[in-house]
């Protein structure tokens, strides 16, 4: 282990430009292992192209970025690190991304089985614990098209923590599902974030991230506005942009 | 015009056994050339979307120049022109096979090449994100997914390649079109014969049809 009060993801001055937008402008970032954070800003603010660049799927241009002590280079010029990181970190998409032509159980085997070389028998036992911890065990031999949105997601979750991975990434991963299939899948993330699962969590779901976040940044095009423990942030914002993105989002 | 013709069923169906040979040639010249027009057609359609631009450009020129030209002179060029490069003569099923080869080869290319780009980003980004590598995304995500949607374009091309060799006649490979010619010569009975020659053609692409249908139906193939 670790010593566990180094922080997992350092991120200095980042800087991140697609063509001539600056999407990211001097991102200064650390997330300590354990802690609970959530993202939140407007459509288009840059929440997802910053959780993004933390598991290499966004290349930066400028700044300084090392998640747990593997270094990631700007233009993505780091491939040993970004393979490393990319074990360790999972995520879980807006979209879902189940792959649809394997059924649940073999879209949580993949990835331990060629990436960790676990046998089948081990990455199946260890995917069936996983199914049943995020409650869809009898699901375990459907393909993702015959789930709902919500059954989706858990094994996307699943999928994901089948890596034992020491930091998850969520983009949106309710903002895809029906109002009434919400609620299971942020039961399931309120679970992991209970067992002391380290979470960077893009959400528009404020009571949630209220609930669970030990910190919530706010982000405003591409800047980090402003960042605090949830009650700081929701009841007493400090900036002028943060209340009015509050008070936008809380009157739904 | 008075028109005074009789189609002279006893006459067609007596060049069955004369036509029926050819049915082995016309399979094996599609089939065999299809097969190779596989591979060629992964390769290029593989190199096609490769990031690097002089592997793409080999990909775009090889497309270009075999789906631009007409199948009967990329047949002539093979048969008649590179015996004069090459010193010695040709066999005409070599010959025949080479051409479907060449190309099918650049429209499947094409179909590789556009079933591996409508395969949906996040699933290579989820492959990434797991920790795998490029190659494996490729291996165990991305090309079983693009497969099953080469499947219904792939028997399209099957289709129209199996129709591409009658015009192997012309090298003077015993294929169906060039059996009828044959038995013509001898009984001058074109009407009935080339009828049963369009049969026999339909009886071949149509059970194709049925098979890929088959395919899509149990979900094999398409999505
Ligand atoms: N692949 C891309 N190419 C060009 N621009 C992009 C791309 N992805 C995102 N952007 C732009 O970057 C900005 C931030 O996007 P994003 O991180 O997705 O925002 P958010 O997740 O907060 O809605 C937006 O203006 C978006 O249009
Ligand atoms: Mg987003």
């Amino acid at each position: 282990m670790n010593n566990t009060t180094q922080p997992i993801v350092r991120m200095q001055q980042l800087n991140k430009h697609f063509g001539s937008l600056h999407v990211l402008k001097h991102i200064d970032m650390q997330i300590t292992p354990g802690e609970v954070v959530v993202v939140i800003g407007a459509s288009g603010s840059g929440k997802s192209t910053l959780i993004r660049c933390i598991n290499g799927l966004e290349e930066f241009q400028s700044g300084f970025l090392e998640v747990d002590s593997n270094e990631l280079r700007p233009y993505g010029k780091s491939s040993e690190a970004l393979q490393t990181i990319r074990t360790e970190v999972g995520m879980v998409f807006q979209q879902f991304n189940l792959f649809p032509h394997l059924s649940v159980i073999d879209n949580i085997t993949l990835a331990p089985m060629k990436v960790r070389g676990w046998s089948r028998t081990d990455a199946v036992e260890a995917a069936k614990r996983l199914l049943e911890r995020v409650g869809i065990a009898d699901q375990a031999d459907k393909y993702p098209s015959h789930l709902s949105g919500g059954q989706q997601q858990r094994v996307a979750l699943a999928r994901a923590l089948a890596m034992e991975p020491r930091l998850m990434l969520f983009d949106e991963p309710t903002s895809a599902l029906d109002p009434e299939m919400i609620g299971e899948v942020l039961d399931a993330m309120r679970e992991l974030a209970k067992e002391g699962m380290t979470m960077v969590i893009v959400t528009h779901e404020m009571g949630f991230a209220r609930e669970v976040a030990d910190r919530v940044v706010f982000i405003h095009q591409g800047e980090i506005t402003e960042e605090g423990p949830p009650e700081k942030l929701f009841d007493t914002p400090q900036h002028e942009r943060t209340q009015s993105f509050l008070a936008r989002v809380l009157k739904h | 015009m008075e028109v005074n013709f009789q189609f002279d069923w006893l006459a067609a169906f007596e060049s069955i056994p004369h036509l029926l040979p050819g049915i082995p040639w016309t399979l094996l010249i599609s089939f065999g050339g299809l097969a190779i027009g596989f591979f060629i057609g992964i390769f290029f359609g593989l190199l096609r979307i490769s990031p690097l631009r002089w592997l793409r450009w080999p990909a775009i020129f090889y497309v270009e120049v075999f789906r631009g030209t007409p199948i009967l002179v990329q047949v002539l060029f093979i048969f008649y022109g590179l015996p004069q490069i090459l010193g010695g003569p040709i066999n005409a099923l070599v010959a025949g096979i080479a051409a479907i080869a060449v190309n099918s080869g650049a429209y499947i290319s094409e179909i590789v090449r556009g079933s591996v780009q409508s395969i949906e980003r996040g699933q290579g980004e989820a492959s990434l994100s797991l920790g795998l590598s490029r190659t494996q995304a490729f291996r165990y995500v991305i090309w079983p997914q693009a497969f099953r949607r080469m499947i219904p374009p792939l028997g399209n091309q099957a289709i129209i390649s199996i129709k591409d060799t009658s015009l192997f006649s012309v090298i003077g490979v015993g294929e169906l079109v060039r059996q009828g010619q044959i038995y013509i010569a001898t009984t001058f009975t074109a009407l009935e014969v080339y009828f049963m020659v369009a049969l026999m053609y339909l009886a071949i692409t149509w059970t194709l049809s049925i098979v890929l249908r088959q395919l899509e139906l149990r979900g094999l193939a398409g999505q």
